[in-house]
């Protein structure tokens, strides 16, 4: 995988996860015009599509759009499955995951999302495991901010 | 100092602005606070003030100014800090930056963390956007890790190591060692990750691959953990809709891929669990689909059995009946990719791959359409074109043009009947005309020419066709070359196919200057108007002064191209009348030009295809020179070779003598080889130049060859006398004496020649352009004739004269060469 997208149907970007070197100002002009493009797709229509030399793979739940870029020889059944298996573990974490989750936790979604995928492939295939780093690591922050002077959990 | 606003704070404050200047304000008054704050260097709250800059990076706001920062939380001992220095990291820092290099002493430390959680930030880290230098550093330490027993940190330590050799393809090798006993993992993290690193090695080096075939044999530890995934029963860490990690079981099938193919051995090994996924997985969703899929993929690509491969067309087929769109999408991706080694088996699929190019999605239309392309065959054309043409009708425009293209290269392959196939382009013209891409043009025209039957039916259609509609400019080009050419057989209402239509001549003129003066025409249209309309001025008979008007208006036309063939045509009509009939005389069948695809360019020789003629401005002389050209290859196909030189050298201009001399100009006295400076054309046949040069072009004295009389008709009589080369045997000099036993002179003689194509023909100037009466003098010119081919000499010869105030023409065969003259 190249990158993904997530954004809403008004085009706003909620995560952007790049696995290629792209400049600022790059990455800003592929989101716009892919942004555009998918937003312009109709209900009827696939889920893939050719953008420049990239397959793109894009589905979307309820408000928000996600949306990868792979690579010709990457399956891109399989990748539904990836971003449907993404949905879900956001959706175990937040308890019925919306897009306002996402939008006042983005970090904590990074964080899910370096758990599932990294360097663009898979890295963890139970849903279980992914779920019980997460919660480990939370766990860390937590006990950490505790040790270090009892600031309130939420340190952000 | 207060504590800096929280993030969430923030976040809900920022979706409170209601315009973009107002969000834009919160922005900048935030953007202030937390540069102060970090300028104070508060570590209490510095991953607060780097996260809050990463939700405004991601709003679309310049955050540079946090790129040490995040540098610092990485550094700092909080895991809180770490995360989000990391996450900023990875948002803010990318390897242009020289920043980034700093962040390296950073990971190599949190990768020999005591928390594991922290060595997976950095491996994570790493492995996403890892330059080249700091994947040379930290490589020791990847690999170090890849041999842990830690399931948690060996997959991360996979898939960074992933990343590194995609970055310094040369640290490949010292990975090897490592990937030893990845397999023997019972951790499906671990063992999905593996296979994607043994996949990326694999894929690099041929050496690792032949390595990992032969001494690992990859091949069985790959197929028993699929047999196993297959086989077990339920398990719910892994399970998706009843199927067993896919993820992993198509990241199996991948590699599996890469390993079998091109060999034998290994292809065999996978032979039988290929036909087991194939037939075994669940295809109501999308996952068991998706492995169905890399399956398919994997049996295409490797050294399968036919039956393995019939029954992959055969899922791909089934594919294509899916009610998911993705599902048919992907299937006609497959067998466009399969169509030419497996044509066969997609051939049995095509009434549904036909039915998809009436789908809803884009895609999946072009899809159809390419595939529908190759399947086209002699035995399903007349089907397969009727669903074509019916699609060309009604798809996006953005299509039109690929799909006209790939109509006309399938007709011209395996077109049934010629009146198919005039009707298959009449029907394109019709409905995409303004599709067709430019260089189909010269091509139909060539096509239509080459039906010599068809003329008559041709015409009528087109001429029908552009009665109503003249906006569609390739349509509207073919049908005025056409009319032009074949305007005769339109208002005799010659047509066999169909029930003639009775047009008058006026009425063809009525629609030429319609396309002519429409603002819709474009320049070149124009041009082929103009010369359709000068054409028939020899075809038609009752309007030949309106076509005088028509063409003297356009003397004064604006547009230059027009301009200079109106002021042409004109002077035709005014100084040269006796030479337009044989100047707009019909084309003759043009040889046939191999098109390489839609996009090629046709390009013939620019002598022989009436396109310049009709597209480029020509200089007056070599105008009539290339017709003149096509003249002397009427008898089947065209000598390629141009026998005109094309400079107009400064000859006298007599009326009739003009054209001759422009066929020959080697000087009379027989000077040698400075001919070829005079003469641009770098096709001058060199048996012109030799051998004869020195001996008298005119040899009267019969050297054992007996002449013949060529033609005698109404007082004209033409005799040939033959001479052969000494030093050329191929070469025969004819000299012909042209006589009149009338009791008047003939004038503006021109006397033409023609040869088949395996001759080479060169005619030298005349002596003069008047035969006088009483046979009290001739005309002598001289024919060389090149045969290397040692054929029976055959030529034709057309003579135009005036005599008694009347212009004549005559056509003539001359068979009786003796044959001395050609052995």
């Amino acid at each position: 995988m190249q990158f993904m997208l997530l954004f809403s149907r008004q085009g706003k970007l909620r995560l952007q996860k790049w696995y290629v070197p792209l400049s600022d100002k790059e990455k800003k002009k592929i989101t716009r015009e892919l942004v555009q493009t998918v937003l312009a797709r109709k209900p009827k229509m696939c889920s893939f599509l050719e953008w420049r030399d990239l397959k793109i793979v894009y589905k979307r739940y309820a408000s928000l759009y996600f949306c990868c870029a792979i690579e010709d020889q990457d399956n891109e059944l399989i990748t539904l499955e990836i971003i449907h298996r993404y949905v879900e573990l956001l959706d175990k974490y937040f308890g019925s995951v919306c897009e306002l989750d996402i939008i006042f936790n983005f970090e904590k979604a990074y964080f899910i999302l370096d758990e599932f995928l990294l360097g663009g492939e898979v890295q963890e295939t139970s849903k279980k495991n992914v779920l019980k780093a997460i919660e480990q690591a939370d766990l860390l922050q937590e006990n950490q901010n505790e040790d270090w002077g009892g600031l309130s959990d939420d340190i952000l | 100092m207060p504590a800096p606003i929280r993030l969430r704070e923030l976040i809900r404050t920022i979706r409170t602005a209601r315009t973009q200047a107002e969000e834009r304000e919160m922005i900048q008054k935030e953007c202030a606070a937390i540069r102060s704050s970090f300028r104070e260097e508060d570590n209490t709250y510095r991953c607060r003030n780097v996260a809050k800059l990463l939700y405004m990076h991601m709003l679309g706001y310049p955050a540079h100014f946090g790129q040490l920062e995040c540098l610092k939380l990485i550094a700092s001992q909080k895991f809180t800090d770490k995360r989000i220095g990391y996450l900023g990291a990875m948002l803010l820092l990318d390897e242009r930056q020289d920043v980034h290099l700093l962040m390296t002493n950073c990971i190599k430390n949190d990768l020999n963390h005591s928390t594991q959680y922290v060595q997976g930030l950095a491996l994570c880290t790493l492995g996403c956007m890892g330059s080249s230098e700091m994947c040379r550093d930290l490589a020791g330490e990847v690999e170090k890790l890849l041999k842990t027993s830690n399931s948690y940190l060996r997959k991360k330590a996979a898939l960074c190591a992933v990343h590194v050799i995609r970055k310094v393809p040369e640290l490949m090798e010292m990975f090897l060692p490592a990937t030893k006993n990845l397999l023997n993992e019972k951790n499906h993290g671990v063992l999905h990750t593996s296979v994607v690193l043994l996949t990326e090695m694999c894929e690099r080096s041929p050496d690792m691959l032949a390595h990992f075939r032969k001494n690992e044999k990859l091949v069985p530890q790959l197929v028993r953990i699929l047999k196993n995934l297959i086989m077990s029963g339920y398990s719910p860490e892994h399970d998706v809709s009843g199927i067993s990690d896919p993820f992993l079981q198509v990241r199996i099938l991948r590699l599996l891929r890469i390993l079998g193919r091109n060999d034998d051995d290994s292809s065999e090994a996978m032979n039988d669990i290929l036909a087991q996924v194939a037939t075994n997985t669940e295809t109501s969703k999308n996952v068991g689909n998706a492995i169905l899929y890399e399956t398919v993929l994997t049996i295409m690509d490797i050294k399968s059995e036919s039956g393995l491969r019939v029954l992959a067309i055969n899922i791909l087929g089934r594919f294509l009946l899916n009610n998911d769109k993705n599902i048919r999408y992907v299937a006609l991706t497959s067998l466009l990719k399969t169509v030419q080694t497996d044509h066969n088996a997609v051939q049995r699929h095509r009434s549904t791959i036909v039915d998809c190019l009436k789908d809803l999605d884009v895609s999946i239309k072009r899809r159809a359409m390419e595939l529908s392309f190759a399947l086209v065959n002699g035995n399903n054309i007349r089907g397969m074109m009727k669903e074509l043409l019916y699609f060309l009708d009604s798809c996006e425009p953005e299509f039109k043009a690929d799909c006209a293209s790939g109509i006309f290269l399938a007709a011209e392959k395996y077109a049934p009947s010629k009146r198919w196939h005039i009707d298959t382009i009449m029907r394109v013209l019709t409905t995409a005309g303004s599709y067709v891409r430019d260089d189909a043009v010269p091509n139909l025209i060539q096509l239509i020419t080459n039906s010599v039957e068809m003329h008559a039916y041709t015409v009528q259609r087109l001429y029908k066709a552009i009665l109503g509609d003249y906006s569609q400019q390739p349509l509207v080009q073919v049908a005025a070359w056409c009319i032009g050419e074949y305007g005769d057989l339109l208002v005799s209402g010659q047509c066999e196919e169909e029930e003639p239509i009775q047009v008058t001549e006026d009425e063809v003129l009525d629609i030429l200057e319609s396309v002519l003066i429409s603002n819709m025409s474009t320049s070149v249209t124009r041009g082929y108007a103009l010369t359709a309309i000068m054409k028939l001025s020899t075809r038609f008979s009752c309007t030949v002064n309106r076509i005088k008007k028509v063409v003297s208006i356009y003397g004064s036309s604006i547009d230059v191209e027009l301009q200079q063939r109106a002021v042409e045509y004109n002077a035709l009509f005014k100084k040269y009348d006796h030479m337009r009939s044989a100047l707009l005389e019909r084309m003759p069948v043009m040889e046939k030009v191999t098109t390489n695809g839609p996009t090629d360019i046709v390009q013939t020789n620019g002598e022989t295809e009436p396109a310049p003629l009709e597209t480029k401005p020509p200089p007056s002389g070599p105008q009539p020179a290339s017709q003149a050209n096509d003249l002397l290859d009427l008898l089947g196909g065209n000598d390629i070779t141009p026998i005109i030189p094309t400079v107009p050298t400064s000859k006298p201009a007599s009326a009739g003598g003009e054209l001759l001399d422009l066929l020959g100009d080697l000087n009379l006295t027989g000077a040698p080889p400075s001919a070829p400076a005079s003469v641009p054309q770098l096709s001058q046949p060199p048996f012109l130049l030799d051998g004869l040069s020195s001996q008298p072009l005119f040899n009267d004295i019969a050297s054992g060859i007996p002449s013949i009389t060529a033609y005698s008709k109404n007082g004209l009589k033409i005799e040939f006398t033959f001479e052969r080369s000494n030093t050329n045997p191929s070469v025969t000099v004819i000299t012909i004496q042209a006589s009149n036993s009338t009791e008047l002179d003939m004038t503006d003689f021109v006397f033409q020649a023609a040869v088949p194509k395996t001759f080479q023909l060169q005619l030298l100037s005349p002596s003069s352009s008047i035969v006088p009466a009483f046979n009290t003098g001739t005309i002598t010119q001289v024919i060389k004739v090149l045969n290397p081919q040692k054929q029976q000499l055959r030529m034709r010869i057309k003579l135009t004269y005036n005599h008694k105030g009347s212009a004549m023409q005559d056509l003539a065969e001359v068979n009786n060469f003796p044959p001395q003259s050609w052995q």
